[in-house]
């Protein structure tokens, strides 16, 4: 049961998940004979699993919000990441693996939302895990059809006006909203720009925050 | 069924509630498996395609019934088979092995 821990919040306010102190369950079981049977076969070592999760820990909405904040200072790099937004990610320094990131651009006049609607591609080298709901089918089945009413249900109401394009993922590429700089930051460094930047505006389902 | 031409997992389109907005922390468990799942393909066993079918072939009865890295444990796992890392009759020693260690995930682990 995913939810049985409502009482219990974690430091970032979700519940926990069923862990180390409940029932072992089927799926556990055979995730911890996978982990030894690979370790028993010379495929991989310990140090090996810890290090990839630790490497999938450290990446969060912080390594994209440097993209962002970077790109909002500096014209020619928000021209490189435009063009390949693998490269551009690569020069700053993150792992983006063999992934096409395609960085999308929000306008005065244009808002751009990322959705997977066959599964659940997305730009984790840079973002990190997507969040739970990205994965539902309420999300990936309607974010094609009717965007507008799933951005209301996220807070976001966008003019009529404004054209809504909507970007499906792949496996192999994989879309990153460059949301629209706020007014008002014009004498803000990229640093305290990239505090503005949240996960949901790199998606689309949001906007970055006010100064 | 709504559209017989697609398969289950295609989903874009279709009509659905409010999107579910609940959110949890990852167990240490879910992110065993996501490493087991990259580095499986980083050894060259099987490609994220791999994974995709695996997963399509389990059903949308898998789908509403399994959590995410349920499913994604046993896609690893046929992956892992068809590439003969180890046996289907390895895994099930194992897993009775594992099983008579304890009754909760942490008390378990070797």
């Amino acid at each position: 049961m995913p939810h049985d821990h409502h009482d219990h919040l974690s430091p970032s306010g979700h519940p926990y998940r069923q862990d180390n102190d409940g029932a072992l369950t089927y799926w556990q079981t055979m995730e911890i004979a996978i982990r030894e049977l690979m370790i028993e076969k010379g495929e991989l070592t310990p140090a090996q699993i810890q290090e990839q999760i630790d490497a999938m820990d450290a990446r969060s909405p912080a390594n994209g919000a440097a993209v962002v904040a970077r790109a909002w200072t500096d014209p020619d790099f928000k021209k490189r990441l435009l063009e390949n937004g693998s490269d551009a990610a690569r020069e700053m320094g993150f792992d983006i693996g063999p992934m096409h990131l395609v960085a999308v651009e929000n306008t005065s006049d244009t808002h751009n939302l990322i959705v997977c609607t066959l599964c659940s591609c997305y730009p984790r080298n840079l973002l990190g895990l997507p969040p739970d709901w990205y994965k539902t089918r309420e999300y990936r089945s309607r974010a094609v059809r009717e965007p507008r009413a799933v951005l209301r249900e996220f807070g976001v109401e966008l003019p009529e006006s404004t054209t809504l394009r909507v970007h499906d993922s792949t496996a192999d590429m994989r879309y990153i909203v460059l949301p629209a700089r706020p007014v008002g930051t014009e004498n803000l460094n990229a640093e305290d720009l990239a505090k503005l930047v949240t996960r949901d505006s790199m998606i689309g389902t949001g906007l970055p925050k006010a100064p | 069924m709504e559209h017989p031409e697609r398969r289950w997992h295609d989903m874009g389109g279709d009509a659905a509630g409010p999107v579910p907005m609940d959110s949890h922390d990852f167990a240490i468990w879910e992110k065993r498996v996501d490493a087991l799942v990259i580095l499986g393909q980083q050894r060259g066993h099987f490609t994220v395609d791999g994974l995709r079918r695996a997963l399509e072939d389990m059903g949308e009865q898998a789908f509403e019934s399994m959590t995410y890295y349920e499913r994604w444990v046993a896609s690893l796992n046929q992956n892992l088979i068809e590439a003969g890392v180890y046996t289907l009759e390895e895994l099930g020693t194992k897993m009775e092995e594992v099983k008579a260690r304890g009754d909760t995930y942490g008390a378990v682990q070797s």
